[in-house]
């Protein structure tokens, strides 16, 4: 570790006794890098076995990594906590300001504990921390007023982070989202159910530090060799281009797009909302997280009349990603670019996961397609496909929760079906609605086991791709290994903690030539061996909290379609994921 | 002849702040302490970014205004620092009117722009330049 390096400090604050404190621990961030690493070791200390997500006692942990702020986009951060979705490991990642922030402000991680009687914001600048009165701001209709009214009341213009949560924070939705800088999110998981439990609207950090090296000369060249292949290589155009939506096209030509609840892979409208389209007709803008060159954020401007006044517009932006085209798009019929965007205007307005509310409104719409809702539980709403308005109209009962029925999907799509019904296409895995891959066996087995639940955990989903591009046969030993192997390595990414997009830049060579400017010698191996170590602490708090390879319950929708490999066994699923189990339990 | 760093086109910023990690790596450090530029929203990202940095003027009133000579006029425009002269009154930093005049809190020193150019290969979408300008 270099010298005076800040990354040691932890920043405790405890909402209950509106303190706060500094520790070091210099050992904890050589022995598990940051990020990732140093959040589940913290989350085993900090969160007591067995607690309710929503006990003051479940910690909501931050952290950054020893590359933030050092080499180009190391630009994310870490979350961990007890998830109110899952019941076990909540692990969610953000960028935006967010990482550099932390870490410019002298932290590597902050551990937020208790609970606050009346709503609070913290306010981190340097050395400083402020429990700030937000009772204004708490039920406020939109997330983007409160990143307004925060951004006129605190310093740090340009270098700090806003992180909030909207109303489905505060009414403790399951998959309520933490929202930063109005378009990235700490999404998955539930984290803003979590702070909303302890009555934390906000966050904002910022600061402004240095870090000197050794081997100066090594630095600046390192720095140079990572930023040319970012800036350069291939491998970062499509992020950079067209965005992950340009995803969409292809896999609906390849029929493993997700529509309409996964009765459908392959969508007719999906022409008019891909990346193609959404660039020509819509994008207004394109950002970038701090200290990353790449820029994916793409940001549509949505030109609408008012009703009342003739040549009256209003302009939105609305940030959009592949998996929300997929989640509010495909998989709910909406084929209009206009009736997607407003979608997503309202998941963003409201503080929502997008992934989780299309999926829940996804079987929602099917169990009232095949009668098994009447208008009583959909609170009058006639929920069809493809109709935006209705939809639009039920993600604001998602937050209000007038009813049992809305009370329980706002608990994920596996409560509410375990009360409703309809469980067989529930597209939940783990607790957790699935992203928009049905490639085939690998993912699934990948959304299942993966400790975080998320598409970015193993990438079965490419696997899938290679496999089938291989002419390989779909032996579950050899499954479970590829995507261990991939974890194994992505713990050691989400401890730095690079944005996943950039896996192919920072091969273990670079990471490996990076740590010698930090004056670490840490070759490929041992790198592996701390990422072994990470992904198992992952597994052990997983189990301590009730997880169970064996309980594992596969909506029986997923082997009814066709994906690249035709349908898909049941029988190679259940033997990857016992191999997978087994390959855990020996680490 | 002297130069200066000039803003080509604004709109195609995206934010990135790779240019104000560039200009703090100039003493080989990383991080933001150091760095003599500036990136920072209109008022939320949707409406896209400001660049804040000396625009070396050709009467300076940040020179104008320090007490020690520390900072005085460059040939052409723009300031040079003296550093050892600095007694970090922070006249200057109050004087500039764009706000291009950041504070290094550790060495309790201003940092302005040196004019030269470390950060240009750094902004993935051309937005800066360095540029000659005209001395009188
Ligand atoms: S620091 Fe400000 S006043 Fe001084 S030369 Fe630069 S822009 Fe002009
Ligand atoms: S020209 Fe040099 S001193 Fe000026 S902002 Fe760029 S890197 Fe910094
Ligand atoms: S590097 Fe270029 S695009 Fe990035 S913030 Fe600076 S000026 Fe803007």
């Amino acid at each position: 570790m270099i010298e005076n390096d800040t990354i040691k400090r932890i920043l405790y604050v405890d909402l209950s006794r509106r303190r706060f404190w500094v520790e070091e621990d210099e050992d904890l961030f050589k022995s598990y890098l940051g990020g990732a690493g140093v959040a589940i070791q913290l989350l085993h200390k900090e969160c007591p076995k067995g607690i309710d997500p929503f006990s003051p006692d479940n910690p909501a942990i931050f952290t950054v990594g020893q590359f933030n702020a050092i080499f180009p986009i190391a630009s994310k951060m870490v979350a961990m906590f007890k998830s109110p979705l899952t019941g076990n490991l909540g692990e969610s990642h953000g960028g935006g300001r967010s990482a550099i922030a932390m870490r410019m402000a002298g932290y590597g991680a902050l551990v937020i504990k208790g609970k606050s009687e009346t709503p609070v914001y913290i306010a981190i600048h340097d050395d400083d921390v402020h429990f700030r009165d937000a009772s204004v701001l708490w039920g406020m209709s939109s997330s983007y007023t409160v990143g307004r009214i925060i951004r006129e009341q605190e310093p740090g213009s340009g270098i700090r982070t806003i992180m909030r949560i909207g109303r489905a924070g505060e009414q403790l939705v399951s998959y309520a989202c933490l929202i930063t800088e109005t378009y990235r999110h700490f999404g998955r998981m539930g984290l803003g159910a979590v702070l909303g439990s302890k009555k934390v609207k906000a966050i904002v950090i910022s600061g402004k530090r240095s870090f000197k090296f050794k081997d100066q000369k090594l630095y600046r060249q390192t720095y140079k060799e990572i930023f040319k292949s970012l800036v350069e290589s291939p491998l970062m155009k499509k992020y950079h281009e067209l965005g992950t939506s340009m995803n969409i096209n292809p896999l609906n030509e390849r029929k493993v797009l997700p529509t309409k609840n996964l009765k459908d892979n392959h969508f007719d409208l999906a022409d008019e909302i891909s990346g193609e389209a959404f660039a020509v007709n819509y994008l207004g803008r394109r950002v970038a997280c701090s200290h990353c060159p790449v820029s994916c954020i793409h940001i549509a401007a949505l030109r609408e009349p008012y009703e009342s006044e003739p040549y009256f517009y209003k302009t939105n932006m609305i940030s959009y990603d592949y998996e929300l085209i997929y989640s509010l798009g495909s998989m709910l019929g909406v084929g209009s670019s206009r009736g997607l965007l407003k979608l997503m205007d309202e998941v963003e307005i409201q503080g929502l996961d997008a992934i989780s509310t299309g999926v829940a409104l996804a079987w929602a719409t099917e169990m009232k397609e095949r009668g098994y809702l009447s208008e009583k539980e959909t609170f009058g709403l006639n929920l069809k496909w493809g109709d935006y308005e209705n939809y639009i109209k039920a993600i604001k009962l998602i937050v209000e929760q007038p009813n049992d029925f809305f009370r329980f999907l706002a608990k994920g799509v596996i409560q509410a079906s375990s009360k409703y019904g309809g469980t067989e296409f529930a597209l939940a895995f783990g607790g957790n609605e699935m992203p928009g891959y049905h490639t085939g066996p690998i993912a699934y087995v990948g959304f299942i086991t993966g400790a975080r639940h998320s598409h970015l955990d193993s990438a079965g989903y490419s696997f899938d791709q290679k496999f089938k591009a291989a002419g390989k046969n779909l032996v579950p030993q050899e499954i479970a290994n590829s995507l261990i192997a991939e974890e194994k390595w992505r713990q050691i990414l989400s401890s730095l903690v690079i944005c996943f997009f950039a896996r192919k830049v920072y091969t273990p060579e670079i990471v490996s030539k990076a740590y010698l400017v930090l004056e670490y010698d840490l070759v490929y191996d041992d790198l592996l061996k701390i990422g072994e170590k990470i992904l198992k602490s992952k597994y052990d708090f997983k189990t301590r909290e009730g997880f169970r390879f064996d309980e594992l319950k596969i909506p029986h929708r997923i082997f009814e379609l066709e994906t690249l490999f035709g349908k898909i066994s049941k029988d190679v699923v259940k033997r990857s994921i016992k191999k997978f189990k087994d390959e855990i339990e020996n680490l | 002849m002297a130069k200066r760093l000039s803003v080509i086109d604004v709109d195609l910023c995206v934010g990135c702040q790779c240019c104000m990690f560039a200009c703090n790596r100039r003493f080989a450090e990383a991080g933001l302490s150091r760095s003599a530029i500036h990136i920072k929203s209109v008022g939320g990202f949707e409406r896209g970014f400001v660049v804040t940095v000396c625009r070396a003027c050709s009467d300076p009133p940040c020179a104008r205004v320090c007490p020690t000579n520390a900072l005085v006029r460059r040939e052409g425009g723009g300031v040079t620092l003296h550093m050892n002269k600095c007694i970090g009154c922070q006249n200057c930093l109050k004087e500039c009117d764009i706000g291009a005049i950041f504070w290094d809190k550790n060495m309790n020193k201003p940092v302005i722009c040196v004019y030269c150019g470390y950060c240009v290969d750094f902004c993935p979408f051309d937005v800066i330049k360095l540029e000659s300008i005209r001395g009188e």
